[in-house]
């Protein structure tokens, strides 16, 4: 089975050696997700697969053989922004733009994190059933995400502008 | 020989001396900036208006490429194999096995790479920008642990790594200098920065030291910082007969241009050298051995060739911030007036670069004492090339200073702010030039309020629960510069405009802020300009360093544009309603020229071009030299407060408040240069609370060469943080404004400490701030 990927099928690559990372960015072009490490400590490489956010480069191809990964260059529905990159424009939340498509494909899937009441290191209640997504609760949970230039408040403040209200429904929806 | 170089240096010191003299007493107006730039008094236009970058819808879709994301037409992937020793010489290299791997197209060793000849040394004339200036796999000489010594390409990556790791390779180990305290027996040297030396001795400030009624004397340290820009260097390059093409990560085309035309022996227009995204490069975006490297690979097997770093690979060949160990020692009168003002300390560099990190900048130009003694002292080991990472000398020499104002302001019982305001200096302390503008006081008292620091209370005296809180505040300063080898080319249209500068864009905003002064220059809105960078084949030695670029190409344009509508006055002619005026008289305003006091007298460009029967209009200037430097004391400064939780049990610091209040001159655009500000102050947060640079003193080797052993702030260390400035113009550079980009990063370690101080009455004069320091 091939790997879908942004609704697209590809076939697996040849050689088990090679990543999802190199497969998007060396077979597909798709140079949207980047690689700052290649082993899995930056977030540069976050992409969605079945909506959760994986690294990629320690993903190898082979094994998303049947599975459904988005990038960040398939996440707006046709050509305009998806409204976490307009939020992100918006509030300069980045500035040379390296760590930012990993940053933004990591904030959509921990939105669904949110929504299906998965808890973190800073959840207050954890039997209340829902959580309310906090600057604390972003920013726990976006810290595999580093960003050297320091645009931290503005993804912080644009992912709440964008998912910061929003009920479970919507975040559902963000998957 | 040594006595000849000395000689030489003295006398280039005296002449420079003499000139700077001249320089200082010649009139204002005969000064760049004499005359204060038109666009500081228009307040309605686009500059100053918080607009989101321009390159922000490529960048949020991806879509914008990075030197990797360049696929050329049989491209080659590289890898390479590393030192593993500090210094001696290769004895075996085993290839067999890489060389018949799958895929593998070349090894290079030092046996059959191309004769070329070492990286032109940064700063030593004014293009060359090479990290370093040894053979780049010339010989059978280590030179550094983690120096390249093998590179295999091969169709893929995944062989090229793969082959690379079948390599093996002997060395006969040589006595390595790695340990600091043993290069410091063999004899330190005095640091030179910029051709200057950094010393300066005014009295006998030991002597005043010694005699003052407060004083304080202290030793900090602080360790060796990388870089950590996200995008790893990258490059990818081809030859096209004896002409070399390079897609690069870097922060001087042209220098690069240059730079590496010098080490295959070809002119500097046969390299082109672009860049138009980079990937963060805070100083460590330069020419380092993977782009010299690469180029030679590519021109052995005929191919073009991408070398990406590893993570690992960029630690073991980029350098970073080095070492250093200060003294400070303030003596004060009874009311707290400086005495004497001692900074000195050693560095740690390699022989092979040219950067002592000159930590007693800040102290040059911060405070008024009567007696003054600074001195930079450099200790050589045997380690990778150290170079400028933001704000060298300022970044860590501001801890140190300013820790001991905090010292000695709490010795003597006064508020740390008052005691700065009461050091505040009426010219330059060590020049005597008059500041072109300084707005100390504002950005304490401003930033003060702000943060609410009169409800600051004794050290040790405020807790919440396990929380030991404290607040702290320190003097953030970084000078104005402007180097020499400005140069814009402006391409008028009966449309808009064409801003070219082979100058740099790694996120700093320098494209949307420039197209906002381009617009408001020529008249035209900002979707009518146009700014093409990152080439080196546009006009300009444009380095992105030393916050200079806001200037650079600020007066680069200037000139240009004068250029420009004298010019176009030419062609106007005498049916024109603009006849008889001369480039002073106009301003660009409604898409034309017009009298600057009677906008009736107007005429369009493209009204002027069409009578001209012209398409376009192309001109290019460079601006003057940067004779504004020396003139005056040009530097930015900030009020950095802080506010700090320590846990008093375990010992785990949080930073729970941060306010930096700056005095940079007109702020071009609010929301990008906030944003410099903020990612300056992020880079201190790391650089007080945890970013070190382990390196082995028993190898030479950096033991933690990975983002997952070297920290930088993630999300959850970063609080809210808060910015705001003075925006008064400086009334001496382009535009009203001095750069944003390292002021940031000045003071921040030290208003940590002073909080942490303030928290727990302890003081931590080592960085960085880890919690074992504070159990």
């Amino acid at each position: 089975m091939p790997i879908t990927i942004n609704g697209s099928p590809v076939p697996i690559p040849s050689d088990p050696r090679v990543s999802l990372l190199d497969l998007l960015r060396e077979e597909l072009h798709l140079s949207g997700t980047k690689k700052g490490c290649n082993q899995g400590a930056c977030g540069a490489c976050t992409v969605l697969v079945d909506g959760e956010r994986i690294v990629s480069c320690l993903a190898l191809a082979v094994q998303y053989d049947g599975r459904k990964v988005t990038t960040i260059e398939g996440l707006a529905d046709g050509n305009g922004l998806h409204p976490l990159q307009a939020a992100f424009i918006e509030h300069d939340g980045f500035q040379c733009g390296y760590c930012t498509p990993g940053q933004i494909c990591s904030a959509v899937a921990m939105a669904g994190e949110i929504a299906r009441g998965m808890p973190s290191h800073v959840t207050g209640e954890l039997d209340s059933g829902t959580i309310t997504l906090t600057r604390d609760e972003v920013r726990e949970r976006m810290s595999g995400n580093l960003c050297r230039c320091g645009a931290h408040n503005g993804i912080v403040d644009a992912i709440l502008e964008v998912y910061g209200t929003a009920d479970a429904r919507v975040l559902e929806a963000a998957e | 020989m040594k006595a000849v170089e000395d000689a030489k240096q003295a006398v280039q010191g005296a002449a420079s001396a003499v000139m700077a003299k001249a320089v200082q007493m010649a009139p204002d107006s005969w000064m760049p900036g004499g005359k204060p730039d038109p666009l500081i008094r228009a307040q309605h236009g686009h500059v100053g208006r918080p607009i989101s970058r321009v390159d922000g819808p490529v960048k949020v879709q991806g879509a914008a490429p990075y030197a990797a994301e360049f696929p050329l037409d049989g491209m080659l992937y590289a890898a390479l194999v590393f030192s593993t020793i500090a210094k001696g010489k290769i004895t075996a290299l085993d290839t067999d096995a890489a060389e018949a791997a799958t895929g593998v197209k070349l090894v290079m060793t030092y046996r059959n790479a191309p004769r070329m000849k070492p990286m032109p040394l940064f700063m030593t004339s004014e293009k060359a920008c090479g990290g370093n200036d040894l053979p780049v796999m010339q010989d059978a000489q280590v030179y550094w642990n983690g120096e390249p010594v093998a590179l295999v390409l091969a169709d893929t990556q995944e062989q090229a790594d793969h082959a690379a790791s079948l390599i093996h390779v002997a060395f006969e180990e040589e006595h390595a200098i790695t340990a600091l305290a043993e290069a410091k027996a063999k004899g330190v040297e005095p640091g030179q920065f910029m051709g200057q030396p950094l010393k300066f001795e005014n009295g006998a400030a030991e002597q005043a030291l010694a005699d003052a009624a407060h004083k304080v004397d202290q030793r900090y340290t602080t360790p060796r910082h990388s870089h950590n820009a996200i995008e790893l260097h990258a490059v990818a390059v081809a030859w096209e007969g004896d002409r070399l093409r390079v897609h690069d990560a870097t922060q001087m085309v042209a220098h690069s241009a240059w730079s590496l035309g010098h080490v295959f022996g070809i002119a500097e227009d046969q390299v082109h050298v672009t860049s138009p995204f980079v990937g963060g490069g805070f100083g460590g975006k330069g020419l380092w051995q993977h782009q010299v490297l690469a180029a030679a690979a590519a021109k052995l097997a005929g191919r073009p060739v991408r070398l990406m770093l590893s993570r690992e690979g960029v630690y073991r060949i980029v350098g970073g911030r080095t070492i250093t160990e200060q003294r400070v020692a303030l003596g004060a009168d009874a009311e707290g007036r400086f005495d004497a003002l001692i900074h000195t300390g050693t560095t740690a560099m390699s022989h092979h670069n040219v950067l002592p990190e000159p930590f007693i900048l800040p102290a040059r130009s911060a405070y008024a004492t009567k007696t003054m003694k600074l001195d930079v002292e450099v200790a050589y080991l045997d380690m990778v090339a150290n170079t400028f990472m933001r704000a060298p000398g300022e970044a860590v020499g501001t801890f140190a200073l300013e820790s001991a104002i905090d010292e000695l302001a709490h010795d003597m019982g006064v508020d740390p702010i008052e005691l700065r305001l009461r050091n505040e200096p009426d010219k330059d302390p060590t020049t005597g030039a008059p500041f072109s503008s300084r707005e100390v006081e504002k950005a304490f008292r401003d930033g003060a309020e702000r943060f609410g620091w009169a409800n600051r209370q004794a050290p040790g005296t405020r807790r919440e629960g396990e929380w030991l809180i404290g607040t702290g505040v320190a003097t953030a300063t970084y000078p104005y510069y402007r180097m020499p080898g400005g140069a814009a080319r402006i391409t008028l249209t009966p449309n808009g405009a064409a801003i070219d500068i082979a100058a740099h864009d790694m996120g700093m905003g320098t494209a949307t802020a420039q197209t906002q002064v381009a617009a408001d220059r020529l008249g035209l809105d900002m979707a009518q300009v146009t700014f093409n960078y990152g080439d080196s084949t546009l006009p300009g030695v444009v380095m992105a360093g030393g916050s200079q670029q806001t200037a650079a190409i600020g007066a680069s344009v200037m000139a240009a544009h004068r250029a420009l509508v004298t010019e176009l006055l030419k062609l106007a002619g005498n049916d024109s309603p603009l006849a008889g005026l001369d480039a002073d008289e106009v301003v660009g305003v409604n898409g034309g020229l017009a009298k600057i006091d009677d906008a009736s007298a107007h005429e369009s460009y493209a009204s002027i071009l069409a009578r001209a029967q012209r398409n376009e209009l192309v001109v290019e200037a460079e601006p003057p030299s940067p004779l504004e430097t020396t003139h005056w004391s040009m530097h930015s400064h900030g009020a950095m407060f802080c506010e700090v939780r320590v846990n008093a049990v375990t010992g785990e610091l949080r930073v729970s408040r941060f306010l930096g209040s700056f005095d940079c001159g007109r702020i071009l655009n609010p929301k990008t240069a906030a944003s410099q500000f903020r990612g300056g102050i992020i880079m201190g947060l790391g650089l007080a609370l945890m970013e070190e640079t382990q390196y082995d003193e028993r190898s030479g080797r950096i033991m933690n060469p990975s983002l997952a052993e070297y920290h930088v702030p993630v999300h959850m260390d970063v609080p809210e943080i808060e910015v705001m400035w003075t925006d008064i113009p400086d009334p001496h550079a382009p535009m009203g404004a001095r750069g944003v980009g390292e002021i940031g990063i000045t003071g921040v370690a030290a208003a940590v400490a002073n909080a942490v101080f303030n928290a727990t009455g302890k003081r931590v004069r080592d960085l960085p701030i880890t919690l074992d320091k504070l159990l």
